[in-house]
């Protein structure tokens, strides 16, 4: 077998035992979109008129959504660092490293069954979204694709990310309360507010970050608003995440286990 | 013998400061079963773990083949020869048993109904095909060992390696252990076995090493072992308190345990030695109401060995 199609194989076995593992359990997935979906219907119901400054209701939920969508991936990514770290404290990842399989498939498994999840996730919360009132009229499909895959890429972003917080925690716990960046990070960017109502010592934090730009470029995407640079710094934070990721979660895993 | 199943040369391995392994060598033929008998934290988990690729040994070591395969530079060659249970439960538990199953055939590039196949044999001879479509977490503690040496044997590896196979498993399942044990070497299968039970050792191993503090202070047959250790002696027991003395006092070199009314004497239990022990016996008129001849065990070679201080070096004298 060449090393390419042993590569493919083996990572989509492990790629079945993860899905097998979410559909067992779906609670754990379940639970992650709790947060963005009450944060969803928070600010939309209880503080919407508000928050969008009198222009009402309606014109607040195009503007959370793609926000929302975003963090959605945040938070189940935080499953993915949760599940990684509980993987490798199990026994079965050491017979794995014993046998005669492509070894990066057993983090290949991870990735891709966590980005499926971020996938699903999404349009979970994009439906709860559309049932709340959001619409995306404007559209053309290759906006539509592009935003697809803007949330893909980001998804793979940070579910690099999230499995090397998995692996660098000892426990679950641990790697839970790592990866809490990942949903705090959407809560202060523009997910909710703008840039400019911001006070001005915070707007450089708000605006450096990948959450930012990601939620420009999906919020022009989906509604037709100015992208500007953002689209190309959020592509490359993605890249860039993915990279680094992948590097620090490899470095962990050749590493010889205790 | 020209091409053992496992050669190790000067293993070492350190934590930190802390040496696990102090530079020990290992031969094991092809088709047999060796044992590594040692106390808690004597290194017998490390050696397996490297023996079986898990992690690498300190750079001082030397050469290390598993079936044939360097593992400095072809460990991958390796592991598709081996199977390895390791002391803690390698089994997935949240899938069922039946899914944990075919996971490993997935893993050997089984075809489906190959895989199903050997999934269902395996479940069967280890008698878990009614427990196959249950969470493997619910299982006990001898079914998770069971399923753990099942997947393991999934495409029939050449050479496995048991770390402490049958901890915790309460008697019955540890003679069920040491039988599908036997079967795998029938079949030609080596085994390298690490244990702290002395009894294990004593049933399944055609040789043993002692592993202490990162050392093999000995290594042999389990006869041979026995061989190194004093202390087969012949008790007699009494319980005529005046016979008690007066055999007391007319035997030499004998211990005397006065509550007891026993006497022991020094012996390794041969018939040469036996009957000139009853000989001195009728020469001195003494009548002892019981007689019975010890030899010294595993247990006490495992104690003698391993005991810290005087730790006797085995001469080639000494092994018959």
């Amino acid at each position: 077998m060449s090393p390419l199609s042993l590569a493919v194989r083996d990572s989509s076995t492990m790629l079945r035992r993860n899905l097998l593992h979410a559909r067992r359990y779906p609670s754990l997935t379940l639970n992650l979109l709790l947060t963005p979906v009450m944060l969803l219907l928070l600010f939309v119901y209880v503080f919407g008129d508000t928050m969008s400054g009198g222009a009402g209701r309606s014109a607040y939920i195009a503007y959370i959504v793609p926000g929302i969508l975003l963090m959605t991936i945040g938070s189940t990514t935080i499953g993915t660092a949760v599940s990684v770290s509980t993987d490798m404290s199990e026994g079965i990842i050491a017979r794995f490293r014993t046998m005669s399989i492509h070894r990066g498939s057993i983090l290949l498994g991870h990735v891709v069954g966590s980005v499926l999840q971020s996938v699903v996730s999404v349009l979970l919360v994009g439906g709860v979204g559309v049932a709340m009132g959001f619409r995306s009229t404007d559209s053309t499909v290759l906006e539509w694709l592009a935003a697809f895959g803007l949330l893909a890429f980001f998804a793979l972003a940070f579910t690099w990310i999230a499995v090397g917080m998995g692996l660098g925690s000892p426990n679950a716990e641990a790697a839970s309360n790592n990866a809490m960046p990942l949903i705090l990070l959407p809560l202060i960017s523009s997910a909710f507010v703008p840039l400019h109502s911001m006070p001005g010592w915070f707007q450089p934090i708000a605006e450096y970050q990948p959450f930012t730009p990601a939620i420009e470029t999906l919020r022009g995407l989906l509604l037709g608003t100015g992208i500007g640079n953002n689209g190309w710094i959020a592509l490359a934070w993605c890249l860039a995440l993915t990279v680094l990721g992948h590097r620090w979660s490899k470095a962990q895993f050749d590493r010889d286990p205790e | 013998m020209t091409n053992p199943a496992i050669a190790a040369r000067g293993l070492r391995k350190s934590y930190g400061g802390r040496t696990v392994l102090d530079g020990i060598d290992l031969t094991v033929p092809e088709g047999t079963v060796f044992s590594l008998l040692g106390p808690n934290g004597a290194g017998k988990t490390t050696a397996v773990k490297i023996l079986s690729t898990l992690i690498a040994p300190d750079a001082g070591s030397g050469q290390v083949r598993v079936g044939g395969h360097d593992l400095a530079t072809d460990a991958q060659a390796a592991r598709a020869v081996i199977g390895v249970t390791g002391q803690f439960s390698a089994v997935d538990g949240l899938i069922t048993g039946e899914e944990n199953m075919l996971l490993m055939a997935d893993l050997h590039h089984l075809s489906r109904s190959e895989g199903r196949k050997a999934a269902a044999g395996l479940l069967e001879r280890f008698d878990l095909t009614e427990a196959a479509k249950k969470p493997a977490s619910t299982y006990s503690g001898g079914m998770k060992r069971r399923l753990d040496i099942a997947m393991t044997l999934v495409g029939d590896p050449r050479i496995i390696f048991l770390d402490e196979p049958t901890t915790g498993l309460d008697p019955r399942s540890r003679h069920n252990m040491w039988q599908i044990i036997r079967e795998l070497v029938s079949d030609g299968v080596t085994v390298l076995l690490t244990t702290q039970y002395l009894e294990e050792a004593d049933e399944l191993a055609d040789r043993i090493a002692v592993l202490h503090g990162g050392k093999i202070v000995a290594e042999g047959t389990a006869e041979e072992l026995k061989q190194l250790v004093p202390g087969g002696h012949v008790r007699l027991r009494f319980t005529d308190p005046a016979a008690y003395q007066h055999a007391a006092g007319a035997l030499d070199e004998t211990t005397r345990d006065d509550e007891a009314l026993t006497l022991q004497l020094p012996g390794d239990g041969s018939q040469r030695a036996l009957r000139s022990l009853l000989d001195r016996l009728d020469t001195a008129g003494i009548e002892a109401d019981g007689l019975t001849v010890h030899t010294p065990d595993l247990d006490d070679v495992f104690f003698a060995l391993t005991s810290t201080g005087s730790v006797p070096t085995q001469s080639k004298e000494t092994v018959r």
